[in-house]
């Protein structure tokens, strides 16, 4: 069990694959630098594997004043003891204020078991962080600066506020893509800490035979401008629509769970709460009715136009632009409106 | 060999049929608007330890932790095929956070023999996916979560399939071992007709003292072995500084209920003028184009 420390740093753990970094890490950065200045401490990253020094150089670009480095042949390959052994040395020696993780498939399959092994909370999924203050009403005491951990719970019918005051750290996994990715600054620089582990084959139990990852094939997170399509678009042949708009728009094609478990385009292209999460300088929702859990994954988006013949459809309270009528008929319209304009 | 397999169900709360509000007026979540049901990926691992059953013999037992109420999924359990079922009830659980949880339901696995943990992938209430690895961390043992389907079973040796999403992954590892199972893994077989039957009036000591008679009532079904066990945080010998408020580290802070905000907003005609002066807007103020 670690004892409160205000004045311990903020660390990001720098989930890593074959000596790459993917986006999370980088969204972590960005949400981690806000904290940490909001609580005038350091940015720490914690990066561990096998000859992955390379990467320290590019969290220092994306915000993190120090890099606690950890490599060693046995931390080549991502295993949750392994890496919660050498996590929770870290810990133990540095007494962070905060730790987060992205709720990536690795995310969650480390932190619960490096919260289990130091005893300290953990909120899962968290779309939004901040700083802030706690009163307990029954004794009256007033906790400052803590970790406000912001997520949709029941289903994304509530959205809960977690703390823990009185145990360290304060530590929670981040959704994938809510958090924007920073501007890298190329003279910024990490400050190298290296820590040693000695790991044993204990530490090693699982034997990875085989496998294989993909990348995402769509990059919804990384796209100006989304159109999404629903179930209300009514077959896998009329989403030709939806990508026709894409297409003339430069927009990525997006989906409601509704129309992907119609089979009316892939799982990848699914967003909301079970999806990705988008924000998008434009999103285009077209036949779909704006359920809580897709809501969630697509409320961030700048400008929303909603295109749905219910004119009581949920969508409409979140979009600006509301359109009521028949998708069949408005989505060409569209087409040739933007046609003619660009 | 044959495989003792322990799984872990919970009672939930239905998050995908709510019927009215999410929260009362006074910031409470409303259960009455959400009926309980049996945590739909704790219906697959349990699939995966009566399948490992069928397949190598052995037993299959399951745990929940819960209100008295949670009895109806052990009895669900009990239709479908499980040997032996085990509610873990006590006043001082309330107010569990995940890792308190973890640490109750580490000390009811303990008391069992295992070969086989298996949890479901997360549970829909929360959708947190920590109570599984947290258990494991606890009785150090392996986890293998998001498993999708075991490979093989031979000796003390499991090699399964993991399936994350974003791609797979074949391990193998020695027993004992926690799993976390995914929807993807199978199609829970529904309850036996035979069993409904047999295990209909089955019950535990906490529903039965509710009602009059209790103690009478629990020794007519101790006789036809139908009494359900249970178990309180004493029979388990657990350190109360570990469960319930007490044990959480994680605290609500606030909880809002959801609510559609209004945008500022226009109503755009469904007709060529009306989209065509929208697409115009957005093209001045640099959103598209
Ligand atoms: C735990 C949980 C997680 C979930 N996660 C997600 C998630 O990540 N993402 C997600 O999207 N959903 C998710 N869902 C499902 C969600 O609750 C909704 O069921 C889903 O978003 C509905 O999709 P839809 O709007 O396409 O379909 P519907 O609700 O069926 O809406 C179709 C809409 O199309 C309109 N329409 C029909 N015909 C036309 C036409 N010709 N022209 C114009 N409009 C038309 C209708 O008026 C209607 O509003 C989740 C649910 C649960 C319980
Ligand atoms: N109260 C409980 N009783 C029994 N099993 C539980 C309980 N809470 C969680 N679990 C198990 O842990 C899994 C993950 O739960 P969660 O961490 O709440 O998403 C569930 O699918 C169950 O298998």
């Amino acid at each position: 069990m670690i004892d409160v420390n205000t004045a311990g740093e903020v660390w990001i753990f720098a989930e890593q694959r074959a000596g790459t970094l993917a986006d999370t890490p980088l969204e972590l950065l960005s949400k981690g630098r806000e904290l940490a200045d909001a609580l005038g401490v350091k940015l720490g990253a914690v990066l561990m594997g096998q000859n992955v020094s390379g990467l320290c150089a590019t969290l220092g670009h994306y915000g993190a004043d120090k890099v606690y480095l950890v490599e060693d042949a046995m931390l080549a390959q991502y295993q949750a003891n392994s890496y919660t052994r050498a996590m929770g040395e870290l810990i133990h020696e540095h007494r962070p204020q905060i730790v987060l993780y992205g709720a990536t498939p690795v995310g969650r399959d480390l932190a619960p078991r490096i919260a289990s092994n130091l005893k300290a909370g953990l909120t899962a999924d968290c779309t939004d962080l901040q700083i802030g203050d706690h009163e307990v009403k029954k004794t009256g005491s007033v906790y400052k600066n803590l970790l406000f951990q912001i997520r949709p719970a029941f289903g994304g019918n509530i959205i809960a506020t977690i703390i823990n005051y009185d145990r360290w750290p304060q530590m929670a996994t981040v959704r994938e893509g809510v958090m924007p990715m920073p501007e890298p600054d190329m003279k910024r620089k990490a400050e190298v800490v290296r820590h040693n582990v000695s790991l044993s084959a204990e530490d090693l139990p699982i034997e990875i035979l085989r496998e294989e990852m993909q990348g995402r094939k769509v990059n919804l997170k990384a796209s100006r401008v989304i159109v999404a399509g629903g179930a209300g678009v009514g077959s896998k042949e009329n989403f030709r629509l939806i990508y026709d708009l894409a297409h003339s728009l430069g927009a990525a094609p997006g989906a409601t769970r509704a129309a992907v478990d119609l089979g009316f385009i892939d799982r990848d292209h699914q967003i909301g709460q079970t999806g990705t999460t988008v924000r998008p300088s434009l999103y285009v929702a077209v036949g779909i009715s704006g359920a809580i859990q897709h809501h969630a994954g697509m409320s961030e988006s700048k400008k929303i136009i909603a295109i749905n013949n219910d004119p009581d459809a949920p969508i409409f309270s979140a979009a600006h632009y509301k359109i009521v009528g028949d998708l069949n008929a408005v989505v060409p319209m569209m087409i040739k409106a933007i046609k003619e304009k660009v | 060999m044959s495989y003792n397999c322990v799984v872990l169900v919970k009672q939930v709360p239905d998050t995908k049929r709510i019927t009215g509000r999410a929260m009362n007026d006074d910031g409470t979540v409303n259960r009455a608007a959400l009926p309980a049901v049996f945590n739909p990926e704790d219906l697959n691992a349990l699939e995966l330890a009566l399948d490992i059953k069928d397949c190598y013999g052995g037993r299959v037992t399951v745990i929940t932790m819960g209100l008295p109420a949670a009895t109806t999924v052990l009895r669900e359990a009990l239709y479908r095929g499980a040997d032996e079922a085990i509610l873990v009830t006590d006043r001082r659980c309330a107010a569990s956070d995940t890792l308190a949880t973890s640490y109750i339901l580490s000390c009811a696995v303990s008391k069992l023999d295992y070969d086989i943990i298996l949890c479901g992938r997360q549970a829909i209430d929360g959708d947190t996916a920590q109570v599984g690895p947290q258990i494991a961390e606890k009785l150090g043992i392996t986890q293998v979560t998001y498993l999708e389907r075991v490979i093989e079973l031979k000796g003390r040796v499991m090699v399964a399939r993991r399936n994350m999403g974003n791609g797979w992954q074949e391990v193998r590892t020695a027993l004992p071992v926690l799993v976390t199972v995914i929807d993807e893994a199978n199609e829970p077989r529904v309850a036996a007709a035979k069993r409904l039957m047999k295990y209909k009036d089955a019950a535990t000591r906490a529903e039965l003292e509710s009602g009059g008679d209790g103690e009478l009532r629990c020794k007519v079904l101790t006789d036809k072995g139908l009494l359900i066990r249970q178990w309180g945080l004493d029979d388990l010998g657990a350190d109360l500084s570990w469960c319930g408020r007490e044990g959480s580290p994680t605290k609500v802070h606030r909880i809002q209920s959801v609510v559609l905000e209004a945008k500022e907003s226009k109503v755009v005609e469904a007709a060529p003028a009306g989209i065509s002066a929208m697409v115009h807007e957005l093209i001045d103020d640099h959103t598209i184009g």
